[in-house]
Order: structure tokens, then C-alpha cells, then sequence
């Protein structure tokens, strides 16, 4: 599985700019899905066949990133940008960014000792290593990524857009390894989530779901001076009970409860006081959808260096395992 | 001009009926079918001239404007007002008003500057400490002249400037009573396409307009039609002016709102390259349009704006030029001729 975070991680895939990552997801998910197809906003839905009986089942996990777009060329050549998504500016300065073409670009602060408390965006700007407006004009309106290897630490590893690949990643195996579901299943690798949720909205609308499941990373909450919530790495996966955009549905949250006490899982529970998923957006899709979420714990979220637990990883694919299996009834 | 008529009408954010009024007659001989909706939006809809199934275009141009409206009338006369969509509270005081629906003429007003601390001069005075006054003395004469709840829109009149050559004009409600003007122009004229031209209501108080009439038309793809910000004052620092008037027609990529399909931002900018106009991008990250709710409705609406830079949005008077103004009536007219085999081929 770390082959597949690797790759996933480190592709590029700012939210509106999602081509590369849906084509590497593409290529894993079609020998596996019964359908696949992309949807008028991007997202690539691919759908497995339940034996009978069962609910329609979405599952979503985005495949957009955090990035910046580059909003002013200045006359050396610099660029300037405004933020896609929650960018974390902490983290910027010294980094790197990529375009979709590959072109390389670091971050560089005006004067870095302005920046006692938090940076400003505004005094930031990209170098591409180009010296005159001419040079640069073209990126105007390109998205950058940032750029950051994969690194594997054992049982942890860090990388960038873990938010959402590794959701990415537990929807992939889940379907990789699914045997005997009697529910249709609709894998949703989600476009624009970073940016408000977007995509889940169109194709909740579209697929219309008896039932809604996002799987997410969370933030955890056991590393120094980190706000009092319940969430650690390596503790299972979260079962989500509200976030500040959603309620789970009662019956989608004990299904999930259910199948990991059933199968011995390891979970906890996720009460998360800043931030929502997919889920808040599908919950709301036509006249209302059962929606509930898998949370993956994960540190430093929105910087290039996020961290999850490989356990948590696993045991989110083994819980949406025993959970799809099972009937819902709501 | 159209233009004229339109920046002179009243019609502050669920107010639209005026504006609407001007709209009608104006479009009855170029389009198909016209209906208002439960929200006021004003639907056009012209047939296009290829056979079925023909695509489905929508065009946006939102028809309300920022505003105010009262909230209390006070003992001495005076009225307490809050704002209808978002106004600079800096550019408010000494500020000529037409309120209600006899356009009763007032001013902002709030605590006279010669009375002020050199302190207090510095900060921006909040809303509620300022007053509109309609030359009531006390609550009953007020009470006989405006109600809570009534309106209030700036008193400016439509004036053409000169600059250089620049065609340019200023007047109030620019945003988007410019993109209503550039819809109705382009509704003259022959397509292929069935176009649905939404004069939406309410945007300035959350896209809600748009977001019923994109519910209702179902497009296969859309244009948001716009008045939007233009901040090409001289600056110290090297950075975006935002737009930059007699540049062209502004191409949004990304707002806050939405991110614009890349299809169809490739289109504007072949069209104006084909036709010679000069177009801009404007800054990528500020602002919202209608393209923010239409681009979500229901499965998804492939979506772009495209705006006529306007100086000064969202005060008491905006500057703009005609230049802009018919470029950007060209390159959508163009844009809209060329769509539906661009549109096959992307």
C-alpha cells in the first residue's frame, strides 16, 4: 500500500486541476469496477455491483489538494498568488511548488523578518527562476502544487495531500479487496473538496445515495500543546459523530460501530470541533442522504509534511470492509 | 443607451421590479418567451437555430445592486439604516439617497467632523452611528414619509466622462447592471444554441437568484456576465491591479466563488485572439459571481465569468468604459456563435 500512497501523494492536484491525479486513480480502480466515468465537474465515479438486495452505497474520498494560483506576474518576473484552500502560510516560505507541466518554482518571503506571528501571502512570492514578465506571463492563472517526497517512517509515514489521497488510498483497496456486498457501490474520487466541498455536491445530487459515507483524514490531536480532542494516530480508525459542518446519521454511525466490534477493529470515536468532509455536503444532496465518515488521524494536516498511522490505514479498509458487507437499515 | 437606463434604476437586492421594467420591452423583440419567477428573476429564452438537441447555454447578468434599507425611525426624524449586500462604510457619509417607493431624496449623515476628536477622525464610523436624514423633524413626520423596511439606493444620475479617446462613463449600480446591458445585447442576434438569458435577483445578498434559476434552467453550460473590480489606481508596489479599465473584457480562472472551466476559458481567450480583442485575466482568488451558485446546480454546470472592469463597484458611483463595454459584447457574441462546434470538440 505504501507504493500506492507514494505515488498518490506526490502527484499533482491542486482543486480545480485535478486531470493527472483522476488518470492515476483511473488506472487503479478501472480493472476493478463494474463502471467507470467522470462527471460534468471532474469527479471519477466507479461503481461495484452488490449481489442484490442492498442499498446504494456512495463512498467519497477527494482527490484534490491545497495548492495556490498564481494571480500577478510583476515585471522581474515574479509571482504572485492567492491561496486554494486552507493553505497553512507557516509553511510556505523555503518550500517548493510544481505547475502542471512540471515547472518548478520555490517560495520566497520579501523580508523574512516581518513574519513574527504569521506570514501575509501577500509578501510571499513564487520564483521560477525567470527574470522578466515576458518570461513568466503564461502562468497567470496556472495552479501550483507543493512539493514534497513521500517519506516513510515504519509504521508512520509523511507526505504531502495525505488530506485526501489516503482517503484515495482506503477507497482503492476497499475495492480491491470487496467480495460479497448485496449494496451498489459508488466510489466517488472527489473533485474541488478544499474549496468547499464541491464536488461532492453535484455527484450526490447526480447518484442520489441511500446512504453516504466520506472517508477523510481528521486532525489528531496527541502531539505537544495540541487541542484537547480525541483523535491519536495508531488508535484505529475515527467513526465520526459531528464536525462544524455535520451531524452523522444515527444508523450510518452504529452501522459502522457495529461492524468493528463484530470484527474486532479498532476505532474511536471523532468529535471535531473546526473542519467537515464530503459528508456535510452529500447529507445535504436532494431531499437528504444518511451520512456518516471514516476519519484517517492525521498530524499536521494542510502542511506538505502531514503523518498518518500505516494501522489506521489498514483498519479503515477492513472497517469499510465489514461494514458494506453487512445490511443497513435505516 | 440602455446602459443609461439601467444605472439609473432603482434596485437594491430583493427590489428588482425596476430594473426589470427596463429590461422587458427592450428584450421582447429579441427573444422567444419571457417569464419572471418566484424570486424576480427575469428568464429569456431564445430559441437556437440549429435542429434539436440543440445545447443549452445560460447567460447571467444579476439585476440587483447593493443598497440600504431602514431600520428604525428615531425621535428626532432621523432614520437608522443598515445595508442590503456589502458596502464600504467609508464611503458613505455626505451621501445623496432616494428611499422608498416615492424616491424620497435624504443624506447620510452622522456626527459633523468639526465636532470630532483628532483620534476619532481616523477610524471609520460604523454604520449604526449614522442616520439618514429626509428632512424630518420628528418620528410623525417621518412616520408619514418612509417605513421600516423601505429602500434606499444612491442618487446618482448616468453621466458620460471623456478620456483620451477612452469612452467612458460613471454612474451607480455598474455591478451588474453592466452585465444586464452586455445579455441584452447579445440577445440581438442569431445562435445555434438555445440561450437562457437570467437577469438573476439577489446576488449581492448570496447568489440566491441564479442558484434557482440555474435549478430551473438546466444549462449545459453557463457565463456569468459581470461589472467587476478594478484597482489600477498608480501603486507603490508592483502588484495586481485586479483588472485595469480599457484593457478588455476581464476572463475569470478562479474566485472565491467558483473555478471557471478550462474549456470554456479557452474559448474566450481563441475568440478574442481571433477578433483582435484585447482580454485580461482578472486577478485569480478575489471576489464571487452568479457562476459561484450556477456551477453547483444540481449534477454540475461547466462555467466562466466574464466582466467589464469597472472602477469603484459597490459605492455610490462606478467609472467605466465602452470600450470594454463592446469588446466584451464582441467577444461573447463571438464566443456564443462559435460554442456549440468548440463545445463538441473540447
Amino acid at each position: 500500500m505504501k507504493d500506492l500512497i507514494r505515488k498518490l501523494t506526490e502527484a499533482y492536484g491542486p482543486s480545480g486541476w485535478e486531470e493527472r491525479i483522476r488518470d492515476l486513480i483511473r488506472t487503479e480502480v478501472e480493472p476493478l469496477a463494474d463502471e467507470v466515468r467522470v462527471d460534468t465537474l471532474g469527479n471519477l465515479i466507479a461503481m461495484k455491483r452488490g449481489s442484490g438486495g442492498g442499498k446504494k452505497v456512495m463512498l467519497a474520498a477527494h482527490m484534490d489538494e491545497i495548492g495556490l494560483i498564481i494571480s500577478y506576474v510583476d515585471e522581474q518576473g515574479f509571482l504572485r498568488t492567492q491561496p486554494i484552500g486552507g493553505v497553512d502560510l507557516m509553511t510556505l516560505v523555503g518550500g517548493r511548488v510544481q505547475f502542471a507541466d512540471g515547472t518548478l518554482g520555490v517560495l520566497a518571503p520579501e523580508k523574512r523578518a516581518e513574519f513574527k506571528k504569521s506570514p501575509e501571502l501577500a509578501k510571499i512570492y513564487v520564483d521560477i527562476g525567470a527574470t522578466t514578465r515576458e518570461e513568466a506571463q503564461e502562468r497567470l492563472g496556472q495552479a501550483v502544487g507543493f512539493v514534497r517526497p513521500f517519506a516513510d517512517l515504519g509504521q508512520r509515514v509523511a507526505a504531502k495531500a495525505l488530506d485526501d489521497r489516503i482517503g484515495c488510498v482506503v477507497l482503492i483497496e476497499t475495492l480491491r479487496r470487496l467480495e460479497d456486498s448485496p449494496h451498489d457501490i459508488y466510489f466517488v474520487f472527489s473533485v474541488q473538496e478544499e474549496v468547499g466541498l464541491r464536488g461532492a455536491r453535484t455527484s450526490a445530487f447526480g447518484l442520489e445515495p441511500d446512504v453516504g459515507i466520506a472517508v477523510d483524514i481528521t486532525a489528531a490531536a496527541d502531539t505537544p500543546e495540541a487541542p484537547k480532542m480525541a483523535m491519536k494516530l495508531g488508535h484505529g480508525p475515527c467513526i465520526k459523530v459531528m464536525d462544524s459542518g455535520m451531524l452523522s446519521h444515527p444508523a450510518v454511525k452504529e452501522l459502522l460501530i457495529q461492524a468493528a466490534e463484530a470484527e474486532s477493529i479498532p476505532y474511536q470515536l471523532e468529535v471535531l470541533d473546526a473542519g467537515t468532509t464530503d459528508a456535510a455536503a452529500i447529507q445535504l444532496a436532494q431531499g437528504g442522504v444518511a451520512a456518516g465518515c471514516v476519519s484517517i488521524a492525521c498530524r499536521y494536516y494542510h502542511t506538505p509534511s502531514e503523518m498518518v498511522d500505516m494501522a489506521d490505514v489498514e483498519n479503515a479498509v477492513q472497517l469499510l470492509l465489514a461494514a458494506l458487507k453487512r445490511p443497513i437499515e435505516l | 443607451m440602455l446602459l443609461e437606463e439601467l444605472s439609473n434604476a432603482f434596485g437594491p437586492s430583493g427590489c428588482e421590479s425596476e430594473v426589470r421594467k427596463v429590461l422587458i420591452p427592450v428584450l421582447r423583440d429579441r427573444v422567444d418567451d419571457l417569464m419572471i419567477d418566484a424570486l424576480g428573476n427575469l428568464i429569456a429564452f431564445k430559441r437556437g437555430t440549429a435542429p434539436e438537441p440543440r445545447l443549452k447555454v445560460m447567460l447571467d447578468a444579476h439585476t440587483d445592486e447593493v443598497g440600504l434599507m431602514i431600520t428604525r425611525l428615531d425621535k428626532n426624524g432621523l432614520l437608522g439604516f443598515r445595508a442590503v449586500g456589502g458596502i464600504d462604510e467609508r464611503l458613505l457619509l455626505a451621501k445623496g439617497v432616494l428611499l422608498g417607493e416615492k424616491r424620497l431624496p435624504g443624506v447620510i449623515i452622522a456626527p459633523p467632523v468639526h465636532l470630532s476628536k483628532p483620534e476619532e477622525r481616523k477610524k471609520v464610523i460604523p454604520i449604526e452611528q449614522m442616520a439618514i436624514d429626509v428632512g424630518a423633524s420628528s418620528r410623525d413626520e417621518a412616520q408619514g414619509l418612509v417605513q421600516v423596511g423601505d429602500y434606499a439606493t444612491f442618487d446618482t444620475r448616468f453621466e458620460v466622462l471623456t478620456r483620451d479617446g477612452l469612452r467612458t462613463v460613471k454612474g451607480k449600480a455598474f455591478d451588474d447592471r453592466i452585465g444586464c446591458a452586455v445579455a441584452a445585447a447579445v440577445a440581438e442576434g442569431e445562435y445555434e444554441a438555445d440561450l437562457y438569458l437570467s437577469f438573476s435577483a439577489q446576488e449581492e445578498v448570496g447568489l440566491r437568484g441564479a442558484r434557482v434559476a440555474a435549478f430551473r434552467i438546466q444549462p449545459d453550460l453557463a457565463f456569468a456576465l459581470e461589472g467587476t473590480i478594478c484597482d489600477d489606481m498608480p501603486k507603490d508596489k508592483d502588484v495586481s491591479p485586479t483588472t485595469e479599465l480599457g484593457k478588455g473584457p476581464a476572463i475569470t480562472v478562479m474566485d472565491r466563488s467558483f473555478i471557471a472551466d478550462k474549456r470554456l476559458v479557452q474559448l474566450l481567450v481563441d475568440q478574442a485572439q481571433a477578433l483582435d480583442i484585447p482580454v485580461q485575466f482578472k486577478q485569480p482568488g478575489m471576489g464571487g459571481t452568479d457562476a459561484g451558485a450556477i456551477h453547483l446546480s444540481r449534477t454540475g454546470v461547466p462555467s466562466v465569468a466574464l466582466s467589464v472592469p469597472c472602477r469603484y463597484i459597490h459605492s455610490p458611483v462606478s467609472v467605466a468604459s465602452l470600450e470594454d463595454f463592446d469588446h466584451t459584447v464582441a467577444l461573447l457574441r463571438a464566443s456564443l456563435q462559435a460554442l456549440p462546434r468548440a463545445w463538441q470538440q473540447a
